[in-house]
């Protein structure tokens, strides 16, 4: 009997250490960085050696449909496009920036959320800039 | 004795779920494009004998709200319009079906409502000659409480085959099948 009340007395204080827990909401917390800057940028962006921005937006917006998602808003003068993808019950948002790097080239920067948690994997982007190489070449090509 | 042991399971319970509950992790691999998005792309897209993706755009959009949707964002430089639809999703026999099965809190779960999501890209087709035209369709289906009850794309033939003959009609020229 004796245990069993300090069990429920721990479970209470568990309990009520969650509740707590739960009533914070710091919002500092959405500005926290799990990566380095430089580490986070560097696997988000990729150079291409072309100044057709309107073009190179458009493989991105064709890659991002290959990848299911269904594209929410584009813009040519800021380079920005934003989508979304539906993994199972889980929701994909992905924008990506295109801008001008020097006179011969175009940054692109792309960076994805699932659910609540920033992607920071360096390989998911690495499959979404290699469907991208493989894109701009497709476009590239005269196919019929 | 049995009360102690009930317990501790009890206790073994709540910290599963909440480690459950708590690594929600990220799956790999899920920007790597599969076997099945060229089939889906040849499902999506259809192309026209016209270089003019403007007047394309337009009757996309006029399609759009021939079928009742409320147009939300556009980009014509880049061929761009999205719109959306909220519409009833209820399922009569889904209804009668839970109801019987599991009572009022069952009714409760069936669908409620739904928004369709579309979304429209356009752009000149390969040879120069062409307009391409791409549309995508996505839902999100609340039950009758008003929670989410799922997210899906659609894959369904028919929505995509009724879309484009809607704005073959709308653009007086037969679409052709890439």
């Amino acid at each position: 009997m004796r245990n069993s009340k300090k069990y429920i007395g721990a479970l209470v204080v568990l309990l009520s250490g969650f509740f707590v827990g739960g009533c914070a909401t710091p919002a500092g917390k959405a500005f926290e960085m799990n990566e380095s800057q430089v580490k986070l940028r560097s696997m988000q962006t990729r150079a291409f050696d072309t100044t057709d921005k309107q073009k190179m937006m458009q493989t991105v917006i064709s890659t991002m449909q290959d990848l299911e998602f269904v594209i929410d808003k584009a813009d040519l003068t800021l380079g920005s496009i934003t989508g979304t993808k539906f993994l199972g019950n889980a929701v994909v948002t992905m924008s990506v920036t295109v801008r001008a790097r020097g006179e011969k080239q175009l940054l692109v920067r792309a960076n994805a959320q699932f659910g609540l948690t920033s992607v920071d994997d360096p390989a998911t982007y690495q499959d979404f800039f290699t469907s991208l190489e493989k894109a701009m070449f497709l476009s590239a090509q005269q196919v019929d | 004795m049995k009360r102690m042991a009930a317990l501790k399971k009890s206790c073994a319970l709540l910290f599963a779920c909440l480690a459950i509950a708590g690594c929600v992790s990220v799956p790999k691999g899920f920007l790597k494009i599969d076997e099945k998005s060229l089939e889906k792309r040849q499902v999506q897209m259809r192309q026209y004998d016209t270089t003019d993706e403007t007047q394309i755009l337009t009757a996309t959009a006029g399609v759009l709200q021939d079928l009742g949707f409320t147009l939300e964002s556009s980009e014509t430089k880049l061929g761009f319009v999205a719109a959306s639809k909220k519409s009833d999703a209820t399922n009569k026999g889904q209804i009668i079906w839970m109801a019987l099965l599991g009572g009022a809190n069952a009714v409760a779960q069936c669908d409620g409502a739904q928004v369709i999501k579309a979304s429209v890209i356009t752009k000149p087709g390969a040879n120069g000659k062409t307009t391409v035209v791409r549309v995508t369709f996505q839902r999100v289906v609340w039950n009758q409480m008003g929670q989410v009850n799922r997210v899906e794309s659609i894959n369904d033939l028919d929505v995509y085959q009724k879309f484009y003959d809607s704005l073959s009609k709308a653009i007086f020229l037969e679409a052709q099948k890439i």
